[in-house]
């Protein structure tokens, strides 16, 4: 919403300056968005007359004018076609600033002639684009006048433009009255008595106005012939220009005008386009209209209309139609004053596109109330500037009464704000606003204003009074702790996302954060709910929902390798999309390491990845998690993402994997702009059980054995694709209580000759086994014993053989 | 005459000179055993005091016992000295180039996003003054996001909201994404019974995408809910907040009425500062920046839970965690928070054991 100072001042007697306006605006919830003051920039311009002119000797079109300002005469060049003795016109002084290019005015010769000051046009006082010549005044500008103030008076648009933006439920204050009304009751001043009287009708119209949708209750309006339409007095068009309105003819300005000078909207008809009844009805499937801005609009049911016994001429309350408006040849107008509903309006402005200053209003809601006084308001300006008699009122259906009622209870200002006021403040408040208060003991009774439809219950008025008193007045006040502190404030879920983020940026990956959206065509290869797409994406690339942490880290990590970064590991916590219903979603972890585990140094060549680094990337977070390793199973049934012979699926239970890792599908690398390999791993951490919750945070007894440990290594021949896991739990299983460890120490598969030659299929698997008695020192006789038990359990899980 | 390869004397100088030439250890150990081993000379000497008579013994036996102290003293410091030479001798061959480039460990390479440190900020402080974290869905109903935070259809709030829809389920519903933290609000809300207080972080999104605006970003959302919280309480959790999180003492807020249907009264806060370059300092200087939108519960949010709004009141705060995050650390552009440029992450993003935490003022600068 933007107005101009002066058209401020037309509503609110006020001596306050334009800085005070601004921060009172801001104060009372009325933001202002930007200033723009003209007139600041025109010191050291004022109004002057060319006496003579004589020509430049040395340039065709360059004329010596001698020119008459408040200090004197002066002689300067000038060149603009229109100087001529007797124009009136700005002169910019020696000093001067020039709004247009920031120039300091000095004195200059041009052209071997000197010359003292510029006369100015348009353009160069950044007032318009207009660069035809020099300024030309009226001829009873007074010399020496300040610029501002003269070129006002000529009706150029220098007054300083205020633009608030206005929040949804405040359509009081999409009118200039309704600012200068809150910012009285703001006490910034006194409103205005309107001005705006009852018009008086000179004949009956015989045209019929109808009401038949309950979209529409009220339409009335009033017939004005004989009047002369044509450009807009210089006034009028200044304060319209101000605010970025274009101008059209004086009827469809004194509309805007009025649109913007109380938030009313109205329309002008040309009689002699219409023909029968004027009617607002729901539309008909079918019907089309042609608008003002000449686009065609479609209609169907739910749109209501204004239309004539021929056609549609018009969305009521939205956007007018081409044919029926006034253009310069009007000579005979029926004005509309009506009120549409809301919700009707927002309809309609939605399904066609159509955002207009009229459904702008009418959505928000204007005040019923103000259908007549409207139409008088646009009487009397159409009468006073194009002339014309006025038919008596014609009028259809009823103004809806939309007056509010509320019960109030005054202490609710404190018990909500924390704000001492008395009664009697509060009820000033909201008197100076326009409320009309009944006061009995505590249970008051409220009439909230009719411009105030977003004003519904107590909290409202107390936003009211608060709003107008000031919010500065709000005490601080410590909120008690009654919240019991010793409790965990987080889940223990969130627990174990916080520390996701923590292990997996102390393994060395990097944190990325992701579009929750990625393309259609990668969320279906990994996996995606087809019905979790966008119907409105920003772009294709962004329209479906992620059913996996991977492609955006793939994403991330091409990027990065474009950018020439090589080595790195990204990671990410978030959520995931199962399914297509609010919940249907879980935050799961994944990481991606690509290039090298070490780059090429000193100490020898580039450590290649391999997928056991971000193997031991997941299990490192599963081991922060509290979950033993050697309880866990790791299968080889990974989704199609995974290379299927490098990529694993770590579960306690198969039906649950916790974590899957592997190095990504080769065929999916180009997807990427990757060359390979990346290693990826995601962990389910929702998939772990809770930890049963224990009486204390004691842990269990530690018995360490005081007796030596003993080690021993095995070396087993076995058959290639056995899983190495199978051996170590099998030795592990031997004897329980007796080996502490297992550790695999030597794999190798070839070498068919020689001593040690291995079988044709055939791997080897070392172990070194670690004995710790609890009760005695083993003898060489128990070491022997169970030695014999691990290679027996050995050999009869895996069919392998001791190598000897 | 004494005989020379007895004479106790002869034999001191004889030792002393040829331990003092062993160069090596092993050298010294054969002058040892020659001296004082099982046959060595000065042992040889020892043995023959048992032959002697009591008075040649009472010459005798403190002399060669003399030359045996003063052999294994001698012995002892040049085994000492031997060794300390052989010692120097291998630490002068073993010298590394100390100046050689090491790799950098996992703990000096991760990085932390600064969304989730952030985060972690805000929770740690929201924490301290007893708030609990819930969460909600990023799919939400229309209800959820709109309906009961009192913003009908039609409403022209929900302009302002730019929804991602999904389309029509078979039930005729249109699910969408949640445009604020708000709808959490409602979920915990059904989900208990009053008193509430509680933040709620997440990613939020709106149809919106330019040089300061993401389709995806960060809010936080706040609420208490009892039954005598008012407006004075929410703005000294907002001033304990902001001030904590930007660590400066005392910032001052400017509460400007403002709209939300979800609020009444509403407003919006915003916070002193100093505008130098790209650098914003907060809790000085004379500008005023908007940093939050706030106020009261609408009682109709309330009825639309099942609370009565008559006994319980409360307000609500909702914020951009990213626009925090710039704010304090200086970031320039949003877009680069989703982009996942590692040279971004490395220079803004936080090491894995940097945890916020307020006994030290929440957050350590680099090089504590």
């Amino acid at each position: 919403m933007k107005f101009t100072l002066d058209w401020l001042h037309d509503h609110l007697e006020t001596d306050a300056t334009l800085d005070i306006i601004c921060d009172t605006l801001n104060r009372i919830g009325l933001e202002v968005e930007e200033v723009i003051d003209p007139a600041s920039k025109l010191a050291g311009f004022e109004v002057a007359e060319i006496v003579s002119t004589e020509q430049h000797p040395d340039a065709d079109r360059l004329k010596i004018c001698t020119v008459k300002s408040g200090q004197g005469e002066q002689k300067l060049v000038c060149g603009a076609p229109n100087a001529r003795a007797g124009l009136k016109g700005i002169l910019a002084n020696e000093g001067a600033v020039i709004p247009a290019n920031g120039m300091v005015l000095g004195k200059a010769k041009i052209r071997g002639v000197e010359s003292r000051g510029m006369m100015c046009s348009l353009a160069e006082l950044e007032l318009s684009e207009d660069h035809d010549g020099i300024i030309e005044l009226s001829e009873n500008a007074v010399i020496g006048t300040p610029a501002a103030e003269a070129l006002g008076n000529n009706g150029f648009a220098i007054d300083p433009v205020i633009e608030i933006a206005i929040t949804p439920n405040r359509p009081d204050c999409l009118g200039v009255r309704g600012i200068a009304r809150d910012l009285a009751a703001a006490g910034l001043g006194t409103l205005k008595s309107d001005t705006v009287q009852a018009a008086s009708s000179d004949f009956e119209s015989d045209i019929k106005i109808k009401v038949a949708t309950p979209d529409c209750p009220v339409f009335a309006g009033r017939v004005i012939r004989g009047l002369k339409n044509g450009a807009s007095p210089d006034w009028l068009s200044a304060r319209l220009q101000a605010i970025g309105q274009r101008r059209i003819n004086t009827l469809v300005d004194i509309t805007n005008y009025i649109s913007f000078d109380r938030g009313r909207p109205l329309h002008v008809y040309d009689v002699s386009r219409l023909s029968g009844t004027v009617t607002a009805r729901a539309g008909q499937a079918g019907e089309k209209f042609m608008a003002l801005d000449e686009e065609s609009y479609e209609i169907d049911e739910n749109d209501c209309v204004i239309a004539d016994d021929k056609s549609v001429l018009g969305f009521g309350g939205v956007k007018g139609g081409l044919e029926s408006g006034a253009n310069e040849a009007t000579t005979e107008v029926l004005v509309e004053s009506a009120w549409f509903e809301p919700i009707a309006i927002a309809n309609t402005g939605r399904r066609h596109g159509i955002d207009s200053d009229a459904r702008y209003r009418f959505e928000r809601g204007v005040d019923p109330q103000s259908v007549l006084p409207g139409l008088d308001q646009a009487v009397q300006m159409i009468t006073q500037l194009c002339g014309g008699e006025v038919s008596s009122l014609i009028q259809a259906g009823d103004v809806p009464d939309n007056q509010q009622e509320i019960a109030f209870d005054p202490h609710r200002v404190k018990s909500l704000t924390g704000i001492d006021l008395t009664e009697d403040n509060i009820e000033d408040i909201l008197l100076r606003l326009g409320f009309e208060v009944t006061r009995q003991k505590e249970k008051w009774q409220v009439k909230a204003p009719t411009w105030r439809p977003d004003v519904h219950g107590s909290a409202d008025l107390v936003e009211e009074v608060t709003r107008i008193y000031g919010l500065d007045n709000v005490p601080s006040v410590p909120l008690p702790s009654d919240a019991d502190i010793t409790q965990a404030i987080q889940t223990q879920e969130q627990t174990r996302i916080a520390l996701a983020r923590r292990i997996m940026a102390g393994s060395g990956l990097t944190e990325a954060v992701t579009w929750s959206f990625i393309a259609e065509a990668v969320a279906l290869k990994f996996g995606g709910h087809p019905a979790l797409k966008l119907a409105n994406p920003i772009s294709s690339e962004l329209s479906n929902m992620r059913p996996s942490l991977l492609p955006g880290l793939l994403q991330a990590a091409g990027r990065n390798v474009a950018r020439g970064l090589s080595d790195f590991g990204l990671f990410e916590v978030g959520q995931v999309f199962t399914d297509a219903i609010p919940g249907g979603q879980e935050t799961v972890v994944a990481a991606l390491r690509y290039g090298h585990v070490k780059p090429r140094d000193w100490s020898g060549p580039a450590e290649p990845l391999n997928l056991f680094k971000i193997k031991a990337d997941a299990l490192t977070l599963l081991t922060a998690y509290g979950v033993q390793t050697e309880s866990l199973q790791v299968l080889r049934d990974t989704p199609d993402w995974y290379h299927p012979g490098q990529s694993g699926v770590i579960c306690r239970d198969p039906r649950t994997p916790l974590a899957r890792f592997g190095a990504l599908h080769p065929a999916l690398l180009k997807d990427f702009d990757l060359d390979g390999p990346v290693m990826v791993c995601e962990i389910f951490p929702m998939a772990i059980p809770l930890p049963k919750k224990k009486p204390s945070r004691s842990k269990p007894v530690l018995s360490l054995s005081p007796y030596q440990a003993v080690r021993r290594d095995f070396a087993f021949e076995v058959a290639a694709d056995l899983p190495a896991d199978k051996l170590m739990k099998a030795a592990r299983g031997a004897d329980k209580k007796l080996i502490s460890n297992v550790a695999l120490f030597d794999a190798f598969t070839g070498s068919a000759e020689g001593a040690g030659a291995l079988g044709e299929g055939m791997k080897s698997l070392a172990i070194e086994v670690t004995l710790s008695p609890m009760e005695a020192t083993l003898t060489d006789a128990e070491i022997e014993a169970a030695a014999d038990k691990i290679i027996q359990a050995v050999e009869k899980a895996t069919g392998g053989k001791l190598r000897r | 005459m004494a005989d020379p390869a007895t004479d106790p004397a002869s034999l001191e100088n004889e030792f002393l000179a040829a331990i003092e030439n062993a160069s090596t250890l092993a050298e010294l150990e054969e002058v040892r055993l020659a001296a004082l081993g099982k046959k060595g000379r000065v042992s040889e000497l020892l043995k023959s005091l048992g032959g002697m008579t009591a008075e040649e013994r009472q010459v005798q036996g403190p002399l060669i016992n003399g030359l045996k102290l003063s052999l294994s003293q001698a012995l002892d410091n040049r085994k000492s000295s031997l060794e300390t030479e052989a010692l120097n001798a291998r630490l002068a061959g073993e010298t590394e180039d100390v100046t050689l480039p090491v790799q950098p460990t996992g703990l000096s390479e991760g990085r932390l996003h600064p969304v989730s440190q952030v985060t972690e900020e805000i929770v740690t402080i929201f924490a301290d003054m007893g708030f609990s974290v819930a969460e909600g869905p990023d799919v939400e109903t229309d209800f959820h996001n709109f309906t009961a935070l009192n913003i009908p259809e039609s409403h022209p709030a929900r302009q302002m909201h730019d929804t991602f829809y999904f389309e029509e389920n078979e039930d005729g519903e249109r699910l969408l994404l949640r445009t604020h933290t708000s709808p959490v609000q409602i979920r915990t809300m059904e989900a208990g019974d009053p008193p509430f207080r509680f933040i709620a972080p997440g990613r939020t999104y709106r149809c919106d995408s330019d040089q300061t605006h993401t389709p995806m970003f960060h809010q936080v959302e706040g609420l208490v809910i009892d039954k005598d919280t008012h407006l004075g309480h929410l703005k000294w959790v907002l001033e304990t907040f902001l001030s904590t999180f930007f660590e400066v003492d005392g910032v001052v807020l400017r509460l400007r009425p403002s709209y939300f249907p979800f609020t009444e009264p509403s407003m919006e806060v915003d916070v002193q500062c100093a505008r130098a370059g790209n650098e914003i300092r907060i809790g000085e200087g004379s500008d005023w920046m908007e940093i939050l939108g706030c106020g009261m519960v609408h009682p109709n949010v309330l009825t639309n839970v099942g609370i009565d709004p008559v006994v319980y009141q409360g307000f609500a705060f909702g914020m951009g965690i990213d626009r925090l995050a710039m704010l304090k650390y200086g970031m320039p552009d949003l877009r680069a928070f989703f982009d996942a440029d590692l040279r971004w992450l490395r220079h803004y993003g936080f090491s894995a054991l940097n945890m916020p935490a307020l006994q030290r003022g929440l957050s350590v600068d680099e090089g504590v």
